[in-house]
């Protein structure tokens, strides 16, 4: 690792303040930004960790919505969702390993936005809100291909709302190797309608099956799925998986997630 | 470099360090613990797990900067007052649940916190809780049947002694 | 009930509680006073020629102590290869030099090209960033048919199409042609055996010292066979003889071959301690592993099987192409040829065999031994092909292995080797019942019930272990013995050291060793302790691997017990006025047969060290015997494996559901240890089978490159397994019957995997012939495309 220094501001004020300064760099639970560390391929002069401030910690539900702080671990969403978004409890109790989910947090996952992220998919589903140190962004809105976000310099993630859906479910086919998804998708039934999100497959991280969602809108059972297929192209291919293969995949598991629901 | 101080095995520790020095590094090179592992760079191994607060956690993933005011709990820590083998290490050593030793200290860890949560787990929870917990040694068979012995269960209609 | 002490007992392992409260220690727990850290800059392209290397601004950073590059290393031996093949020509194979640091052209991803010493290892990183380094990129050779083509380009210069030898074995041509001419049937099956890391959890670590005053150097090192190294080292690459140098192999978290090898990190340290006179550390991390250790496997095959109109086997030829990565690594030549091509016949009278190998250079990481070695891509082959036949013939494929089963002993096969003792049949009938095949149907059911395939596989395997006889392996090519070597101290007190020159890096060696030991002298196994990993306190040795740990180096504690026995005896004799052919020894006890006099082993102990009541003249005081034990034959463990799984027909995903794993290891000293021996073994055999696989581009770069690629089994990913040695035949040529254990569940797991994925997808009408490993999701998903 360079050397850096790491600053643990006890608010978001004091964090934002702290990122503002030249090459700082936000410490969620380190779970993938320490790894990157580690191969050199970040050179931050001051990691600012948001581990110490509580306000963005926790779990809150309230009016058809759950609000999560953007410094919560999975291990605590698994836990502290389990009743009011069961799904999404389930998707956080799979991210990684105990010890990941330990430390490891929603914020950080929807920034880092990783492809094969789990949270991505559950954002995109719900409906998510981000909410950020300065402003909320929709889900919609806020992935922007690998590793990309609408993130501004700075800006952290203090809080995402999910809707909470009638019905839903996220199957992860795990990457045998890493664990992360293969491809994964999440399926959420809303009264206003049915939302697919899937991970892992595109060249451009998380987004939406459309054409799932207008079938199961209209009909919500696997059934209703019959016919149709994800294009291979501008899937991935890589070790692991070709394009054919994850389109094939996106299939059977959105049929299985939207089982699983109910 | 920042001062920290934390509780070590309950022994309180100060010290100043590095921002960039892992708890690993910490543990291994400052307070000469040698018995938290280092197994990989990609955080997937678990030969490094320790407790933080009570919470499982990879060493190698966690900045000592970040362990400030924390209590951490590691291999070296877990054996009886009286220096005997705990419940959890005593059944790895009735069971065979350990060949190199390298996995081992993770292992133990990891199934200290499992059985925390989940006093009696199945197999299949001991499985998936050991995900991010990697033996190249024991084939897992001994290590899942040390950790239900560990629980109390009885193990003796599992294949093999 | 069974036995609590002794051999055959399942003691608990002693080395255990250091491992289990954190006291192990592994080199990297070792610092030392001044130490400095090194940093290796490594090749990031396959091949190229190096144009530049501008070190003076990185030696001008904060904290270096010196940079090396291969300009240090010039006149200085390269590693050497420990087996010498010769080609079906009669020629020596081709053995390029195998620079410490590249000389001049890089032939890999992770050569190292730089070393920089440090204060620390992070300034160690900087400076190697600020090294300016040129490489003129070459076209890198990483296909192994495409490498043998003439207009390829060449790993090394001077040898087009990169061929290290063309190896043939067995029946001659004529023989093996009149077996094929005259078959009812032949089945032909290509296959790949998937290139493995073998990822010991602990990666390689070395830290070196030198000491001016005597000129003397010290390696701490994460190695299966510390004399090894010193030999290899001290004569072949730094020129430092035996008596200046020590060799420490500490705790080792795991091997499975990738530590056996000299590897050139190791000798850098060595070499660096000496020049700069303080100590070097360098600890591998995994990234760094994966391009640095020795790979394993990696063959390509086509094999081909010739029936008689009754299903009789009556010939088998092979022809396989062994990648040997970039270079030699130590034991590299000799893993396709003489730990693969001897054990072709497996376990069936097959009578004409021939076996054809050629070895590749390409632009790779070396490719070396990994648990098994040879024989599971032996074992692979055949136990595939045998499956593809019994398909093909619609015969059930038990009765076809049943059928051509060797059931006479000794026997003598077409490739080179006397299997001294089996039973195959025995083995075969245990498995069938720990397997429960007449319930299959029913687990079958219940699994299409549930939308799964399930199916079914069975293997055996034979293989090749107690390395091995020096005299035969010497005339094939071996460049060192293979006994192996140990010293019982017993001290004044009755309390024994027993060195030996095995080393135990996960085997129980410090637990088993000694319940050989007490078992022939009758006393308490807490009073053994065994000693091992350091040249300065042992004899001798060659170390840990290929099985061989028992069955030789454990002959050689025997013989060495033998002496003391005897000498014990003659001092027992005098005490007691009686003649030393008239002592029994038994449960510690020394009488003389037929009175009731006796002494106890402390006071002949005490007596040896304390002569003052003693037959001077006709024997020594003191009470240390040493012998070296080279064995007759190697051992033959042998069994058959069966394997259920499911398959999910929509995803591919396959799920172990059952395991079991009958076999004969002979004699057995720890039951506990054995078993689990065998479980870790299962568990890599089924990596291979399902999950692992080294993949290259085709630019030579390395894209299983840690494990978020690198698919390592979890424990999620594994069954309790059923595993049984109960049909013991012990070996007939060492003395204590052992035929070792330490590779069987490697090699004889993954055939019975991939069986068992075929019979579900065939039974399904999928008709599909043949997966490669790993058998991946995506694989199944396509191999059920068609
Ligand atoms: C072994 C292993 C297995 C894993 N398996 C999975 C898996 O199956 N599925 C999955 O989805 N993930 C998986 N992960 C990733 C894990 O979920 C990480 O926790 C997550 O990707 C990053 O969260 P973090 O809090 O650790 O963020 P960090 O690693 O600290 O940071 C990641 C990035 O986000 C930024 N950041 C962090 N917090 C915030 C914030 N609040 N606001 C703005 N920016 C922020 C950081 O600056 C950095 O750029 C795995 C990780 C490991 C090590
Ligand atoms: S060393 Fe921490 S997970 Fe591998
Ligand atoms: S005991 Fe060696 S890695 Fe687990």
């Amino acid at each position: 690792m360079y050397s850096f220094e790491i600053v643990r501001p006890k608010s978001v004020a004091d964090a934002v303040s702290a990122l503002g300064e030249e090459e700082a760099q936000a410490l969620g639970g380190g779970q993938t930004l320490i790894p990157s560390l580690k191969q050199r391929l970040a050179a931050p002069a001051v990691l600012v960790s948001l581990a110490s401030i509580d306000e963005i910690k926790g779990v809150s539900s309230s009016g058809g919505a759950v609000t999560i702080g953007g410094g919560t671990p999975h291990g605590t969403v698994a836990r502290d969702v389990a009743a009011s978004y069961p799904a999404l409890a389930a998707l956080a109790g799979n991210i990684g390993d105990p010890a990941v989910r330990s430390r490891g947090t929603v914020g950080g996952s929807l920034a880092n936005n990783d492809p094969a992220a789990c949270y991505p998919a559950a954002a995109l589903a719900s409906g998510a809100t981000i909410v950020t140190s300065n402003r909320e962004i929709a889900a919609d809105d806020f992935f922007e291909g690998l590793f990309t976000t609408a993130l501004e310099d700075g800006e952290i993630i203090t809080a995402v709302k999910f809707r909470i859906p009638e019905k839903a479910a996220y199957i992860k086919f795990e990457q045998p190797a890493s664990r992360f998804a293969l491809v994964g998708v999440f399926v959420a039934k809303f009264a206003d309608g049915v939302r697919v999100a899937v991970t892992g497959a595109s060249e451009d991280g998380v987004f939406r099956w459309t054409e799932a969602e207008a079938a199961l809108s209209g009909d919500f059972s696997a059934a209703a799925l019959d016919g149709l297929a994800v294009g291979a192209d501008g899937l991935m291919t890589d070790l692991h998986g070709s394009a054919a293969y994850r389109a094939h995949l996106i299939g059977v598991l959105t049929k299985r997630a939207v089982t699983q629901a109910g | 470099m920042t001062k920290v101080t934390m509780t070590v095995n309950g022994k309180t520790v100060s010290k100043e360090v590095r921002g960039n020095m892992l708890m690993t590094e910490f543990l291994r090179d400052e307070l000469h613990l040698t018995g938290t592992h280092v197994g990989c760079d990609t955080s997937q191994c678990g030969a490094c797990n320790i407790h933080v607060n009570g919470a499982n956690v990879k060493g190698c993933t966690i900045f000592a900067a970040e362990c400030d005011g924390a209590e951490i709990a590691t291999i070296e820590g877990q054996a009886n007052a009286d220096g005997s083998l705990n419940v959890i290490q005593q059944a790895f050593q009735d069971h065979h649940g350990l060949q190199c030793g390298f996995c081992t200290p993770g292992m133990v860890m990891s199934a200290a916190a499992l059985l925390k949560e989940t006093p009696k787990p199945t197999e299949a929870e001991i499985r998936h809780y050991l995900e991010g917990n990697i033996c190249r040694c024991t084939g897992y068979h001994n290590i899942v049947k040390a950790i239900m012995a560990a629980s109390g269960q009885d193990v003796s209609s599992i294949a093999a002694e | 009930m069974p036995k609590d002490h002794g051999i055959g007992a399942a003691q608990k392992r002693r080395e255990d509680v250091r491992f289990l409260t954190g006291a192990g220690k592994y080199t990297d727990d070792i610092n030392v006073y001044g130490q400095t850290y090194c940093h290796f800059l490594r090749s990031d392209v396959a091949h190229g020629k190096i144009t530049s290397i501008d070190t003076s601004a990185a030696e001008a950073m904060p904290g270096v102590v010196r940079i090396f590059t291969g300009k240090d290393f010039e006149g200085i031996g390269g590693l050497p290869c420990g087996w010498q093949v010769t080609d079906k020509n009669g020629d020596p194979m081709q053995e390029p030099p195998h620079p410490v640091l590249a000389q001049g052209k890089v032939r890999h991803v992770g050569e190292p090209i730089c070393a920089v010493v440090a204060e620390t290892l992070e300034q160690a990183r900087d400076a190697a960033e600020a090294i300016e380094l040129e490489i003129e990129e070459l076209p890198a050779v990483v296909d192994m048919r495409g490498a043998l083509e003439g207009g390829s380009a060449r790993v090394h210069d001077d040898l087009p199409g990169n061929l290290c030898y063309d190896w043939q074995f067995g029946s001659d041509t004529a023989t093996v042609e009149a077996a094929f001419a005259s078959a009812a049937h032949v089945t032909t099956l290509e296959l790949v055996n998937n290139r493995l890391v073998a990822n010991p959890m602990e990666p390689r670590v070395a830290l070196a010292e030198y000491a001016r005053a005597g000129d003397e150097s010290t390696l701490y090192t994460t190695s299966q066979n510390p004399h090894v190294i010193r030999l290899l080292m001290g004569a072949f690459v730094l020129g430092i003889p035996e008596h200046k140098l020590r060799v420490v192999a500490p705790d080792v978290g795991g091997g499975f071959g990738t530590k056996i090898f000299h590897y050139a990190e190791e000798a850098f340290v060595t070499f660096a301690a000496r020049q700069i006179n303080r100590p070097v550390k360098w600890t591998s991390t995994r990234s760094e592993a994966f391009m640095s250790d020795a790979h394993g496997r990696d063959h390509v095959t086509k094999i081909e099987l010739a029936l008689d109109a009754d299903n009789n086997f009556i010939g088998l030829r092979t022809d396989t192409l062994a990648n040997m990565g970039a270079y030699l690594s130590t034991f590299a030549s000799s893993v396709p040829t003489w730990l693969h091509g001897t054990l072709m016949a497996g376990n069936y009278k097959t009578p004409a065999i021939q076996v054809n190998v050629k070895a590749v250079f390409t632009n790779t990481v070396p490719v070396d031994a990994y648990r098994g070695a040879g024989r599971p891509e032996a074992t692979f082959q055949l136990e595939r092909l045998v499956d593809k036949a019994a398909r093909e013939l619609g015969v059930d494929p038990i009765k076809l292995r049943r059928q051509n089963f060797i059931d006479s002993f000794p026997y003598a096969t077409p490739v080179a080797v006397e299997y001294d003792t089996g039973n195959y049949v025995a083995t075969m009938d245990k498995l069938e019942e720990m397997i429960d095949i007449p319930g299959f149907a029913a687990r079958r059911a219940e699994s299409e019930a549930k939308g799964k395939l399930r199916g079914f596989g069975v293997n055996c395997y034979i293989e090749a272990c107690g390395i091995a006889p020096s005299n035969l392996v010497g005339q094939l090519g071996a460049r060192a013995g293979l006994y192996d070597a140990a010293t019982v101290r017993v001290n004044a007190t009755g309390s024994i050291s027993v060195m030996v020159g095995a080393h135990s890096h996960g085997q129980g060696h410090e637990t088993a060793f000694p319940q050989v030991v007490a078992d022939m002298l009758g006393i308490d196994e807490s009073m053994i302790e065994i000693v091992h990993g350091d040249t300065s306190k042992i004899p001798f040795g060659m170390g840990t691997y290929g099985s061989r740990s028992l069955a030789v180096c454990g002959s050689a504690m025997v013989r060495a017990t033998e002496k003391i026995i005897n000498k014990a005896k003659k001092i027992a004799a005098h005490l007691m006025e009686a003649s030393a052919g008239d002592i029994e020894l038994k449960d510690g006890m020394f009488t003389v047969a037929g009175t009731d006099k006796s002494v106890a082993w402390g006071d002949v102990t005490l007596a040896a060290y304390v002569p003052h009541n003693y037959p001077l003249t006709e024997i020594e005081p003191g009470l240390e015997e040493t012998a070296f034990y080279d064995p007759a034959n190697f051992t033959y463990p042998a069994g058959a494996y069966a394997c259920e799984v499911e398959v999910d027909p929509e995803t591919g995903k396959v799920t172990i559901e059952r395991f079991a794993a009958a076999d004969d290891f002979g004699n057995v000293v720890n039951p506990m240890i054995v078993e689990g021996q065998v479980h870790g073994g299962l568990a890599q055999g089924i990596g291979q089978a399902l999950l692992e696989t080294c993949v290259y581009d085709a630019d030579g770069q390395l894209l299983s490159a840690s494990y978020m690629d690198y698919a390592m089994p979890r424990a999620s990913d594994v069954p309790f397994y059923k595993v049984d040695h109960s049909c013991a035949t012990p070996c007939t040529h060492n003395p204590l019957g052992v035929k070792g254990c330490g590779e069987a569940g490697a090699i004889g797991s993954p055939p019975a995997v991939v069986n068992a994925v075929l019979d579900a997808l065939n039974h399904a009408g999928h008709d599909v012939a043949h997966i490669d490993m790993p058998v991946s999701p995506h694989r199944v998903w396509q191999a059920m495309q068609g």
